[in-house]
């Protein structure tokens, strides 16, 4: 997020798109609906009429995998009405001409026609948006979960920069991430081409600083992402895996691929709290401690650096993950001494420039900082981009929208969508165990709308087979107009009804993110 | 500002101020059961009670701003007198069973009973006899204990927006409930559980725990919850190296105190016998247990024999800052960039 949770309940204007808030971030969605509550107008675009659409003073019921067009189609008219913000685009920004000339013909009339949303709800969006003293839009992977997703990014900062809406409170561009420590991860180098902090590991200053502090030679040799790991596995390239904390088996796109990937690998070592359907399928598996289990820091998605504290000890012979990192270490001769989990925030904190203030002392004086923090007198950022953005102005980006890689046809004629639900979490290896969540939330109900039930001759809780290109399951489904005719939404929380048999694993070109959100299926009744 | 005193000592506070605040701001105490600073004032319960001089009647201190020149007194006899009638009233209907209450020790009633010293109510009367909710696997409802504060009614409407209850009928009958005075589970209700956290009685009960640890046996720790990524602060009851309950921590200024009902109810996954207690080693096709040294020495005489590049490793949005850290090195160490996890999904 570029600005912070506690400023969402003063919003002026919110868009909320492909993010079922009060299901996947309940306190945030109780957050927006105070704001609401206190006046200020709510746009939501979702394939879905969510909960919060309930709410909302427009409710933009767009298609599966159009969002870039509806996001176009707002600044069409925000430009053709003139409510942007004019001194903000020339002191802060650059590109405004070819991002204009593009969405020239993103009339609400021709987003209509890809989205399905009226043309009048178009400009009542537009002007809630683009009319607000201050707007923030907010979203998840209903926006980034598409093959378009990285241009719907764009464009969304092009949306956000159009009417000034940067380094304000309660405004700015909000990304809600999903997992507990998503952002920790990204933050501490657990992604391909960085090191902390997003400090590239092709640069040769940062390999020499990070190989000089750990004592090693480091590869200049680019990495491989989540999906070229398992591509690497199949083809023999990648050997060894080590997987921690993850459930790809339930969580991937196209699972099969998934499984056989898994199955080529020479050796696979999971370390995780249960045994997982990917730690079944390990070589070697380490019993690892839960969140409680623990100390040590998670970042939210407010980029808050938040302090956890053990509150029991681990069950058997468990042990905290960093716990068994160093005892791998020392086994592989790297010789690690860290004797408390601040040991190492300290080294982290010496090689990350935007954690460099941040100790376990402020933390728990403080209560959580945000970074940036560089030193150890900074308050921490709870808004980016205040006078000047990272790379200095704000760049425009033309987008054009592209349809989903799978459309249906007349052998997979409906749209399935996935996503979450209040109860479950994820693969739900944690919540499955939870009694009272699993007795509340045991098992998938398929959304299908009434239309499409009625038609096809079938009843709230009958059992049907969806099938794709790549896969087919059976799960029950519930009726509900919560899905237009012609979609099916379900998610990824039951391994009975493993939906990832199901999706595309067809890429975002440049974040390498599949495309979760659509694909083509078929349904029929299922006996048994 | 504004200028005034209390219990004889000054004070200056800002306009707007309630003399509760400006209380509480000296560390004066004031008993409350309707007041929350996060919700709306609605003055029921009378339980703040304060005499302002000149003032004919005792004002409610939570909603009465304090002004210039106020001589406010908190615990005159005329005070504790309203106080002490006001609590002899709510016991006369409320059940007696605090030996067995989950609530006892940590129960506002029982707790002012005790310092006004209410052994019992000089009232008799006729007892409520609603039937208990307990149809939810998350919390149970026992409205006979309910002393109508209204603070899980506003907290449902206000903080979770949700606005599964209501207060219903008036006087003795009135009680708080979904519409149609349904189960909660044919509510709106989503199971946040933070009417359970500000209830102020034990008419409301989680029941993980229940039955389980009086509240004066139970350990606070503070920590963060593990599911999404706002990252709420728990603070999480611990007996016996168990967790036995979760309230959100009110200090923690994400959340302030507010939960969804996977941080509120959903991290008994903790104690599920399903836990992974010692690594496992595949032999012959089946996973069997193994020692640490054992297990690690395998996973390192692995990683050894095979080039850096082709290792590949996945963290976790789920584990740490410093166990990502860790794990990145590691891998980077052993010559590999492939280092990735499931930000993408
Ligand atoms: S659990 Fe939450 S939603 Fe349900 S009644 Fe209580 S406050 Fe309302
Ligand atoms: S309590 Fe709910 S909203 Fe808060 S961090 Fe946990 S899962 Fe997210």
């Amino acid at each position: 997020m570029t600005n912070s949770i506690g400023e969402i309940e003063n919003a002026k204007a919110m868009l909320v798109i492909g993010s079922n808030t009060t299901d996947a971030h309940p306190v945030l969605g109780y957050r927006m609906r105070m704001a609401k509550r206190k006046g200020a107008a709510l746009i939501v675009a979702d394939p879905r009429r969510i909960e919060l659409a309930e709410d909302a003073d427009v409710f933009l019921q767009l298609r599966p995998g159009t969002n870039e067009a509806l996001i176009n189609g707002l600044i069409n008219v925000i430009i053709t009405e003139d409510l942007m913000d004019r001194d903000f685009i020339a002191a802060r920004t650059e590109g405004y001409e070819a991002m204009a000339a593009a969405v020239a013909k993103y009339t609400p009339e021709y987003v209509a026609e890809i989205t399905g949303v009226a043309a009048d709800d178009i400009r009542k969006a537009a002007r809630l948006y683009g009319g607000a003293e201050t707007a923030a839009i907010f979203y998840t992977m209903g926006v980034t979960q598409h093959t378009s997703g990285t241009a719907t990014v764009l464009t969304i900062a092009n949306l956000a920069m159009l009417t000034g809406n940067m380094g304000k409170p309660s405004g700015g561009v909000n990304p809600l991430r999903g997992q507990n420590n998503v952002q920790g991860a990204c933050d501490m180098g657990a992604l391909p081409p960085v090191y902390t902090a997003y400090q590239a590991v092709a640069n040769e200053e940062n390999r020499a600083k990070f190989g000089q502090a750990w004592g090693a030679e480091l590869s200049a040799t680019p990495g491989l992402t989540v999906t070229e790991i398992m591509d690497g596995a199949m083809e023999g390239k990648v050997k060894a895996l080590y997987i921690m904390g993850e459930n790809p088996m339930l969580t991937d796109a196209n699972l099969h691929h998934v499984a056989e990937a898994l199955a080529k690998v020479e050796f696979l070592v999971v370390q995780d709290i249960f045994l997982t359907e990917t730690a079944a399928k390990a070589h070697v598996v380490l019993p690892a401690a839960a969140f409680a289990e623990k100390s040590g820091t998670f970042s939210n998605t407010e980029r808050r650096v938040q302090l956890l504290n053990q509150a029991v000890t681990p069950p058997g012979e468990a042990k905290a993950d960093w716990e068994i990192l160093q005892d791998l270490a020392q086994k592989l001769g790297f010789n690690w001494q860290y004797a408390e989990p601040w040991d190492i925030f300290d080294e982290i904190t010496s090689l990350t420039p935007s954690y460099g203030g941040i100790s376990y002392e402020r933390l728990y004086v403080e209560g959580g900082l945000q970074w940036p923090c560089p030193t150890p007198e900074h308050p921490g950022t709870p808004i980016l981009h205040g006078a000047t953005f990272t790379r200095g102005k704000g760049l425009f980006s033309p987008v054009e929208y592209t349809p989903p890689a799978e459309l249906t046809d007349g052998d997979y004629p409906l749209v399935l969508t996935t996503g979450r639900n209040l109860y479950h979490y994820h693969s739900g290896s944690m919540t499955h165990r939870s009694k009272a969540i699993e007795a509340h939330s045991p098992e998938e109900l398929a959304q299908i709308n009434l239309e499409d039930a009625a038609r096809m001759g079938i009843c709230d809780g009958d059992l049907v087979k969806l099938s794709s290109r790549r896969g087919e399951l059976k799960t029950r489904v519930q009726l509900t107009d919560m899905v237009p005719p012609g979609v099916v939404f379900m998610t990824f929380h039951y391994k009975d009804a493993a939906v990832n048999l199901l999706t595309n694993d067809k890429l975002d070109p440049v974040a390498k993110i599949p495309e979760l959100k659509v694909c083509a299926v078929k349904m029929e009744k299922s006996a048994s | 500002m504004v200028k005034l005193t209390i219990n004889g000592r000054n004070i200056e506070v800002e306009a707007g101020t309630t003399i509760l605040q400006a209380a509480e701001k000296m560390g004066v105490f004031v008993p409350t059961f309707c007041y929350d600073p996060q919700l709306s004032l609605v003055g029921a319960c009378r339980m703040c009670v304060v005499e302002v001089e000149g003032a004919r009647a005792l004002v409610a201190s939570c909603c009465t701003p304090a002004g210039e020149g106020m001589v406010v007194q908190t615990d005159t006899e005329r005070v504790l007198t309203a106080r002490r009638a006001n609590l002899s009233l709510l016991l006369a209907n409320h059940p007696l069973d605090c030996l067995t209450c989950e609530k006892a020790g940590n129960c506002r009633l029982q707790d002012y009973c005790y310092l006004y010293g209410i052994e019992k109510s000089e009232f008799s009367g006729e007892q409520k006899e609603f039937n208990l909710d307990d149809t939810n696997p998350f919390f149970v409802r026992d409205m006979n204990k309910c002393i109508l504060c209204g603070l899980c009614v506003r907290t449902c409407h206000e903080i979770n927006g949700a606005g599964a209850i209501e207060f219903i009928k008036r006087g003795f009958d009135s009680k708080v409930t979904p519409a149609f005075d349904d189960p909660l589970e044919k509510s709106s209700c989503v199971f946040c559980g933070m009417c359970t956290d500000v209830c102020p009685v034990g008419a409301l009960t989680p029941r993980q725990g229940m039955g389980k640890g009086r509240s004066w046996d139970l350990d606070k720790v503070k920590t963060i919850c593990p599911y999404c990524g706002t990252g709420c602060g728990l603070e999480l009851f611990v007996k016996d190296n168990v967790v036995m309950g979760v309230q959100g921590d009110v200090d923690n200024p994400v959340n302030r105190g507010q939960t969804c009902v996977k941080g509120h109810f959903g991290v008994d996954f903790l104690s599920s016998p399903e836990r992974l207690t010692t690594p496992l080693i595949r032999k012959d096709g089946v996973l069997v247990e193994a020692s640490w040294t054992e297990a690690l020495d395998l996973v390192a005489s692995k990683l050894k024999e095979v080039k850096g590049t082709e290792i590949a490793g996945l963290a976790s949005a789920r584990v740490t800052n410093e166990e990502n850290y860790l794990f990145q090195k590691l891998l980077r160490m052993l010559g590999t960039n492939s280092i990735d996890h499931c930000a993408r999904l």
